[in-house]
């Protein structure tokens, strides 16, 4: 094992030079909980830890109804979970964040790490996309946005470039009659990493009968994650009955190109993103009209 | 060569300096370098708790953290609980109930339901199973756990009368 050098900035500028001069020898830590472990298998072998969580920009978590959510990239999972506008208003955020791990992981794990460490079935990114989250950049070259959408593109890989740093993910305010769910497959009760996944945001018209706006995104059942916009246009306009809903899992299953392997066939995979995108459009729905009592 | 530093946190409530080389997590640093070997080592990946420390009021896996991350922090390890030599509720109650056979799990497990109990004195079985779900017993079936976990809540509102 060589030799590896902590450092702990507390300013963005900070971190970013030293990422930027060390490059692939240097990384990010947030909660460690996949690089921690990735570093032990030698192919990484780092040389610079760069600890951002006690950078002020990184632990922003705020939220007002003009502006909406800030959720700086080194808040711990435990904490989005718990926080109650995230609860109330962005739900399915909430409920990708508490399904990371134990306990003891919930206490270390973060948002940022989750997406930055871009696998297609992290559990917090789908939601980030049906929510139309953007995640705000820093890097030696200045500041720029990405919208979650096109954060991961492939296995493991993210548009992040080398130095930058996610320092903030930001979430509109909700609309009015709109609500959104996350599911997960996986074949314990917890402690496993998604099958397949899928996040719902749905819109509704002043009356709760038609929806106005639809967005559907699924995980694990691909190299990235995927916006399947035409189970949104599906949705959209339609009252949401049980044909049009079908109709939406349907083109999810069709979106999905799931892989083969011991934890499920691309046959069930494919089944099963068109089941959890039947269950998150209710699950939806349901918040929706609840909201109304 | 390696760097090393002098990293400064409160273990168990006492103020402790600790030379560390940065690729050390806090388990290598709890165990090699302050002598606290009841923190045990299991799988290295966050799944079996048996490094389960209190860092900063939250339990986490120390294996899965820094030891250079610990400079400035609250770290209550399971040689923390026993006030002397009065052992703590949950201890008597793992050993009445019989709750551990190898007993490797049980230091981690007796902090991790430490933190529980600190959050919450009167806790459900459900409750109890999801917030030990980060540790794993491959020798007592759980049960005994969960049992020992219940009577050391009830004890701790009696005391509190
Ligand atoms: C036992 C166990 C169970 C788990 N269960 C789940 C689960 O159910 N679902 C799930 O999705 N994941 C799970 N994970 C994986 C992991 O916990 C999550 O992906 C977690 O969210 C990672 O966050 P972190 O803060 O620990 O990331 P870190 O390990 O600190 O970082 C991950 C990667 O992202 C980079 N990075 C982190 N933050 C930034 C930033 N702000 N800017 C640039 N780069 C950055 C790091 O350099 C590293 O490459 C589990 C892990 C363990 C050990
Ligand atoms: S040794 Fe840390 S979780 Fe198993
Ligand atoms: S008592 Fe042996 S692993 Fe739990």
């Amino acid at each position: 094992m060589k030799p590896l050098e902590y450092h702990a900035p507390t300013s963005l500028d900070e971190a970013i030079s030293i990422l930027k001069a060390e490059g692939s020898q240097a990384a990010a830590l947030s909660g460690g909980t996949d690089l921690i472990i990735q570093n032990r298998a030698r192919p990484l072998d780092l040389a610079h830890m760069v600890d951002i969580k006690r950078i002020p920009e990184l632990n922003v978590l705020e939220y007002d109804a003009k502006n909406g959510l800030r959720l700086g990239a080194a808040v711990p999972c435990y904490k989005v979970a718990e926080y109650e506008p995230i609860v109330r208003l962005y739900p399915a955020l909430a409920e990708g964040a508490e399904l990371i791990g134990s306990i003891q992981i919930q206490s270390r794990a973060t948002v940022g790490g989750n997406i930055c460490n871009g696998s297609p079935a992290a559990d917090t990114i789908c939601a980030l996309i049906v929510l139309s989250a953007i995640c705000a950049i820093r890097g030696p070259d200045g500041n720029r946005d990405v919208p979650a959408v096109d954060f991961m593109v492939g296995p493991g890989e993210t548009a992040l470039k080398p130095g930058e740093i996610l320092v903030e993910m930001r979430l509109p305010p909700p609309p009015a009659q709109s609500s959104n769910a996350y599911l997960r497959f996986i074949p314990r009760n917890e402690m496993d990493i998604a099958v397949v996944c899928a996040a719902a945001n749905i819109t509704m018209d002043d009356k709760g009968v038609t929806c106005t706006a639809a967005t559907v995104a699924i995980g694990a059942v691909g190299p990235t994650p995927i916006l399947v916009q035409a189970a949104g246009a599906v949705l959209t306009g339609a009252k949401l009955d049980a044909a049009a809903i079908a109709k939406a899992a349907k083109a999810a299953s069709a979106a999905a190109r799931p892989i083969d392997d011991h934890r499920g066939t691309v046959e069930f995979r494919t089944h099963v993103a068109g089941v959890l995108t039947r269950r998150t459009v209710e699950l939806a729905a349901q918040r929706i009209k609840e909201d109304a009592k | 060569m390696s760097t090393n530093r002098m990293v400064s946190t409160t273990i168990n409530g006492e103020d402790m300096a600790l030379i560390i080389d940065d690729r050390m997590t806090l388990l290598d640093a709890l165990r090699d370098r302050a002598g606290l070997t009841g923190t045990k080592e299991g799988c290295l990946s966050g799944d079996c708790g048996a490094c389960s420390v209190i860092m900063n009021d939250r339990v986490v896996d120390s294996c899965l953290v820094m030891a250079a991350e610990a400079e400035g922090a609250a770290i209550v390890t399971v040689e923390g609980l026993a006030d002397g030599t009065e052992l703590h509720p949950l201890q008597r109650r793992f050993l009445e109930q019989a709750a551990l056979q190898c007993g490797i799990c049980t230091p981690g497990f007796l902090v991790t339901a430490k933190s529980l109990l600190d959050r919450n004195n009167n806790p459900s079985a459900a409750e109890i199973r999801l917030w030990l779900a980060g540790n794993l017993c491959r020798c007592t079936g759980y049960d005994k756990i969960i049992r020992a976990v219940e009577g050391a809540s009830a004890d701790l509102r009696a005391a509190k009368g």
